[in-house]
């Protein structure tokens, strides 16, 4: 029994290195970054300074290293109120995008999978064909439609549907729009690729055995796309939760996200230490779904195995 | 495959003109755009039987069996079920159930919850739910299973798990797709015996498609041969096999030696045909539905021909010489390749009656003599 367990601990260098290069980027070019803003967020802000923070190493006089840690920018984040709505506004929008990006999602990726296998690439493309466009043009874009003398406007006036314009721009109605169009795609390739691979017989002998057709997909395809429905929530969740672009091009001023205020400390404050703040708390914030996420994928993946 | 029952009438109602039967599929034929893939089929089927749809693929049998289930519309015709129409009901409200050639079994639920699912669609109290599945695990040996789900079952276990599922619901039929398709040889065998067994236990009237004409012979108490999507015979195994209506029926079950000829003479109980490719005369000792020079053909099992080393006592009828061609040693029996003297190869097999060693048996290249009984063939016109 000994043999094999000492074969496969000892890994032949090719295949070290394939698994070792993307670990060695991820250190270098995350985990490094990762610490040096957990360091600057515990820092004293200097704003004379360059960088505009006070190491938290420092060698004092007597030639002793002293480490100072400042919680200050951690409390401050927790005692002021514009953070903390942000924090819950940040969440909200995200929670909600995410449920009408699966609420319209789920349909679409359920009729692509059923379409014959000839057209089902023509679908996935049309998915797929927005990204081809920069990312903040189709932001501009919606600027052109929803703003007051915009497209949507005009159109609505037009045919006397109302007497005068709505005020789209700079709210949250927007920012959902904006952010469910925009992440859309994330939500529909891994529901697609779930439900792609489902058996069809499954829903007949649901049927067979008394199930209404409805009541059928929901006893059976709901269910069985789980893995899907997860992986597609958390590809817009997670994204969705420190969205920038979005808000700022739309939404309103009174009513920030968690992202515009983090930019705003960084780039017009220069408070380093409390951007990286925001910074931490947000990866902490966004590390618990994430590691549901891994904990369904690691069921999923075992009961696949068995 | 004929079973053993006190009452001799019960086990052929088929016989019996007066017996009504359970299910009435009259003209039925479904079209795919052009194509007729079930062509005016009516069948009759009665309560308690194990009726065998057997045909090669494509050949409509699964199709008419998810048109039974109603997965599928006729395009003509009506089936009847228990002097029920089913045409206007749809699959989830047919007292009718299917086993899946694939189980299609719920993945995401235990053995338990599977078989349950039927019942909890009838909204039964839970109780009798309960009692329900526990009794059906035990009939098809599942009880210690019960929590497990599907993927950590082996293949026979999730047949019996597809069997209950379907039976649990007590439908008035039960429809199989290739029950046993999924299951490796000795297994099948075994579960043959044990589907008759529980069909018989329970009372319920099952349709088995198939196209496994050994399957088809032991489970079944009558058979439909298809083709072409139509049912080209009816008959129990043993009729299906003994009296072939056609060329098709008798090659398709069973292997067969199918001699082309000339009919030279019928006469009141006994019929002669000129084959020529065999280089003699086939004799039957029973009329012949057909008249003198038109073109028969006569079939004969291969287990029917005797092979003899010696010329028999009066040559010339149903005996020709031929040469061996090929010998296949089978263990229980011996198939023999004889080309006869008109040119025709005959397959003949023989049973390994007696331990044989060297030379005594009968070897490739050797002159033989073949026969048969004048009750043997069958003389098809069609």
């Amino acid at each position: 029994m000994g043999q094999p367990a000492r074969i496969r601990l000892r890994l032949p260098a090719g295949q070290r290195a394939v698994v070792a290069i993307p670990y060695v980027w991820l250190l270098v070019l995350f985990l490094i970054p990762l610490l040096i803003v957990l360091e600057i967020s515990f820092a004293q802000f200097a704003p004379m300074a360059r960088p505009p923070y006070e190491s938290i190493l420092r060698w004092a006089e007597d030639g002793v290293l002293r480490l100072k840690l400042q919680f200050d920018s951690y409390q401050y984040l927790l005692n002021e109120p514009l953070y903390v709505s942000a924090w819950f506004y940040s969440i909200k929008v995200a929670a909600i995008s995410t449920l009408l990006c699966l609420l319209l999602g789920y349909p679409m990726a359920y009729a692509i999978a059923r379409c014959p296998p000839t057209s089902r690439n023509v679908y996935l493309m049309l998915v797929m064909l927005p990204f081809w466009t920069s990312f903040l043009l189709r932001v501009y874009a919606w600027i052109g439609l929803l703003k007051t003398d915009g497209v949507i406007n005009n159109v609505l006036l037009w045919l006397n549907i109302i007497d005068e314009p709505l005020q789209m721009m700079n709210t949250s109605f927007a920012v959902y729009v904006g952010i469910v169009y925009s992440y859309l795609p994330f939500m529909i390739l891994p529901l697609y690729a779930n439900l792609e691979k489902h058996d069809l017989t499954l829903l007949e002998a649901a049927q067979d055995l008394g199930c209404g057709p409805i009541r059928a997909v929901l006893r059976i395809t709901l269910p069985l796309s789980m893995p899907g429905i997860v992986a597609g929530s958390l590809l817009v969740f997670i994204p969705a939760v420190g969205e920038y672009v979005i808000p700022s091009l739309l939404g309103s001023s009174d009513q920030l996200m968690i992202a515009k205020l983090l930019s705003d400390e960084f780039f017009m404050n220069r408070d380093w230490p409390r951007a990286s703040a925001v910074a931490i708390a947000m990866v902490l914030l966004l590390l618990v779904p994430i590691l549901i996420f891994q904990r369904f994928q690691n069921r999923t993946l075992q009961a696949a195995r068995a | 495959m004929v079973r053993s029952r006190n009452d001799g009438n019960a086990l052929e109602p088929w016989s019996d003109p007066a017996a009504e039967p359970y299910v009435r599929i009259s003209g039925v034929t479904k079209r795919f755009g052009d194509f007729a893939a079930v062509n005016d089929v009516s069948l009759d089927i009665y309560k308690g039987e194990i009726f065998c749809l057997l045909g090669g693929s494509g050949c409509g049998k699964s199709t008419l069996l998810r048109m039974l289930a109603g997965f599928e519309t006729p395009s003509a015709g009506s089936v009847v079920l228990d002097a029920q129409d089913l045409a206007a009901i749809p699959p989830y409200q047919r007292p009718v159930n299917m086993m899946f050639q694939s189980y299609a079994l719920f993945p995401h639920m235990t053995v338990e919850k599977n078989i349950a699912f039927g019942l909890e669609q009838e909204h039964l109290p839970k109780a009798q739910i309960a009692e329900r599945v526990s009794q059906m695990l035990s009939i098809v040996r599942l009880t210690e299973y019960a929590k497990r789900r599907p993927h950590q079952l082996s293949g026979g276990q999730k047949q019996r798990v597809a069997l209950a599922r379907a039976l649990v619901k007590r439908p008035k039929l039960l429809l199989l797709d290739e029950p046993l398709g999924a299951l490796d040889r000795k297994l099948r065998e075994h579960t043959q015996f044990e589907l008759i067994n529980i069909q018989q236990q329970l009372g319920v009237t099952f349709i088995v498609v198939t196209h496994d004409q050994e399957e088809a012979m032991t489970l079944a108490s009558r058979i439909g041969v298809m083709n072409h999507g139509q049912i080209v015979q009816i008959g129990t195994p043993s009729q299906i096999y003994e009296a072939p209506n056609s060329k098709f029926v008798a090659d398709f079950i069973g292997s067969v030696n199918l001699f082309e000829g000339r009919l030279i003479e019928a006469q009141e109980g006994q019929a002669r045909i000129q084959c020529d490719e065999l280089g003699g005369v086939v004799h039957v000792d029973y009329a012949v539905d057909a008249s003198p020079g038109q073109s028969v053909c006569a079939a004969i099992r291969p287990e029917r021909i005797h092979l003899l080393r010696e010329p028999p006592e009066h040559t010339g009828e149903n005996c020709v010489r031929g040469v061996v061609r090929e010998i296949a040693y089978m263990g229980d029996m011996s198939i023999y390749l004889v080309q006869a003297d008109g040119g025709k190869v005959v397959r003949v097999t023989q049973p390994n009656i007696a331990r044989v060693t060297h030379g005594q048996r009968i070897e490739w290249d050797e002159q033989v003599y073949l026969t048969w009984r004048a009750g043997s063939p069958v003389v098809l016109t069609r």
